[in-house]
């Protein structure tokens, strides 16, 4: 195998075999939708948690409500459905766009606050979609929601269009990256003053940055809506459930990396999924009920001893379990 | 034509005036010195050329268009390049990727950011800790990064504020080759800060003295350096005038 050398961005070695093992490992488990339905949620949190990290890891405006955009990309594809008949289908292509309107209106308040008042400003404005539509039931159905009969009782589809999608996510990260505007999420990050004093239309690409994500973030919660057939304020709006494993998935994975929310991914899916089924009924049932302290835990575990997370810090972890392994051998 | 023209610049920060009335006129191609005591004005100047503050009144000309309320960026892409004294580095990133990222402001692709930044890390004299993250750099490859990142937004001005200040004499002659090869290789025009006499009286054309935010006198550096206010305010504040001047 040779990367692969592209306008935009190269597909590496390794990178290849990534994508022919997330070909190939979910056509093994062909007889277990359960491990297939799995593989889906890992590929949604790659979508997420990718966007998250071009606005935040990249660019250093860490958002703290990517449910809104996961949210209104969902209801993008669920209100036409609802109020005409529309197929939700149509969101794969709406709920991106949807969510970068949103964006760019949230923008305009959001982006005059820095740091920590940047973090609640997202927060807030997730929280109020949230309860707005919960309330607005003319427009929303409020808290009954959206019903969809899904398309397909096969998983395999679903598990392809969100692949799809995932890649696409994580290529177009990595070819901005590697262009004019990956080096100006960069410097905005390090120092928003510094960047305007070398040029730098900071306003400008915090709002290009934000664009990205946020069409991905969108397209994610369409994806959501057409596949799950369910959508209401109280899951695709979530403080806890999506915004907060967002964020998750994004520095346990490793902030700033290109595959970071990959890993983070697989990592949370899978430890979300220990916990739900008590480590599939082993364990006492009362465990399901402490994910949300485990994912505290493990916030707290990752920022202390591995700030770069497992790909940021994969170096570090690689030394660190080297030395362990000689230290048991020469015992 | 005037290359860069002050009018009556005032700055206020609240009760304070921090910058009173001042009016200069730089040549194009000079090396144009700047003094003053500590706190007189000097960054402060440079702060409201590159609208880091907004002006509380007066005007800033550049190449004949006006710039007074123009953004930061845009400044930057009309050719004003600018150190900071208090050295900003993006700390993270490797010292080309620094470069490429205020290459960019000229250059559309990667390769040729990655071209211009190489050219300009080599003048800079940073061709050995190229691939070093910023952030790791002593402070003479900071203030050597810093001259770095303004050279390649390619400026035709270029404000140079105390790029030589805590470096060791060996450092300090490297700089000051530097600055010099900027006007003689580059032929950028130069505005400079610099506390460090032999520094300043060597290499500059005319000198602008400042104190308490007002101009006390402008011209060539032995009429700057013999003027008694001058003399005056630098005694007890800093006695590097005299002694710097004659080594
Ligand atoms: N952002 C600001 N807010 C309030 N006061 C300020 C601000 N920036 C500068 N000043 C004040 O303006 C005056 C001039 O400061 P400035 O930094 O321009 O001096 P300077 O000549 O560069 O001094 P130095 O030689 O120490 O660098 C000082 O009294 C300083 O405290
Ligand atoms: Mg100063």
């Amino acid at each position: 195998m040779k990367d692969i050398n592209l306008k935009f961005f190269t597909i590496t070695k390794y990178e290849q075999i990534i994508i022919l093992l997330t070909i190939i490992i979910p056509l093994l488990f062909y007889d277990s939708p359960y491990m297939q339905g799995l593989f889906i949620f890992i590929m949604m949190w790659v979508v997420l948690g990718s966007s998250w990290n071009l606005l935040a890891g990249y660019t250093g405006q860490v958002s703290f409500g990517h449910a809104a955009y996961f949210g209104i990309g969902a209801y993008a594809a669920g209100l036409p459905f609802m109020h005409w008949g529309i197929s939700p289908w149509w969101g794969l292509l709406t709920g991106g766009i949807t969510a970068v309107v949103l964006g760019y209106l949230l923008g305009i308040v959001v982006f005059k606050l820095r740091g920590p008042y940047f973090a609640l400003g997202t927060l807030a404005t997730a929280e109020i979609l949230r309860i707005i539509f919960g309330q607005e039931e003319w427009l929303t159905n409020g808290h009954n929601g959206i019903l969809y009969v899904t398309t397909w009782v096969d998983k395999y589809p679903y598990y392809f269009i969100i692949w799809a999608i995932a890649l696409a996510t994580v290529f177009s990260v990595k070819a901005l990256m590697k262009s004019k505007a990956g080096f100006y999420f960069l410097s905005i990050r390090e120092d928003e003053d510094a960047a305007k004093a070398i040029g730098i239309n900071t306003h400008k690409y915090k709002n290009i940055s934000m664009a990205v994500s946020t069409f991905w973030a969108g397209t994610a919660g369409a994806f959501y809506m057409i596949y799950m057939g369910f959508i209401d304020p109280e899951v695709v709006f979530a403080l806890h459930n999506i915004s907060i494993i967002t964020i998750l998935v994004g520095i346990i994975g490793g902030v700033g990396t290109i595959w970071g929310p990959a890993v983070g991914a697989i990592i949370m899916v899978l430890v979300q999924e220990l916990f739900r089924s008590a480590f599939f009924g082993l364990a006492p049932q009362w465990i399901s009920k402490v994910h949300a302290l485990v994912f505290g835990l493990l916030v707290i575990f990752v920022i202390l001893y591995m700030a770069g997370g497992v790909v940021g810090d994969w170096d570090l972890i690689v030394k660190k379990f080297r030395k362990f392994r000689l230290k048991k051998a020469t015992k | 034509m005037s290359f860069l023209v002050l009018e009556n610049l005032t700055k206020a920060f609240g009760g304070l005036v921090a910058v009173n009335k001042v009016s200069l006129e730089v040549k194009e191609g000079e090396i144009f010195g700047l003094i003053g005591p500590n706190g007189s004005g000097k960054t402060t100047i440079f702060n409201l050329i590159n609208q880091y503050y907004s002006v509380t009144s007066g005007k800033i000309y550049f190449r004949g268009i006006e710039i007074t309320s123009k953004k930061t960026f845009e400044i930057a892409r009309l050719g004003i390049g600018r150190t900071f004294q208090k050295v900003r580095p993006l700390k993270r990133l490797t010292v080309e990727e620094n470069v490429m990222a205020a290459a960019f402001a000229r250059e559309t692709s990667f390769e040729g950011a990655r071209k211009v930044a190489s050219e300009v890390i080599d003048f800079c004299n940073l061709t050995e800790v190229k691939y070093f993250r910023a952030g790791s750099l002593p402070i003479a490859g900071r203030k050597r990064l810093e001259i770095a990142k303004a050279l390649a937004t390619r400026p035709s001005l270029l404000l140079l504020d105390e790029t030589a200040a805590g470096l060791n004499p060996s450092e300090l002659d490297e700089a000051i080759e530097i600055i010099k090869k900027i006007r003689s290789q580059l032929g950028i025009t130069i505005i400079i800060v610099e506390h460090i006499m032999k520094v300043i009286m060597n290499i500059s054309d005319r000198i602008h003295a400042i104190a308490f935010g007002s101009t006390i006198t402008e011209g060539s550096p032995k009429e700057v350096a013999a003027h008694p206010t001058v003399i005056e305010a630098y005694l007890g504040t800093d006695e590097t005038l005299q002694g710097g001047f004659n080594a």
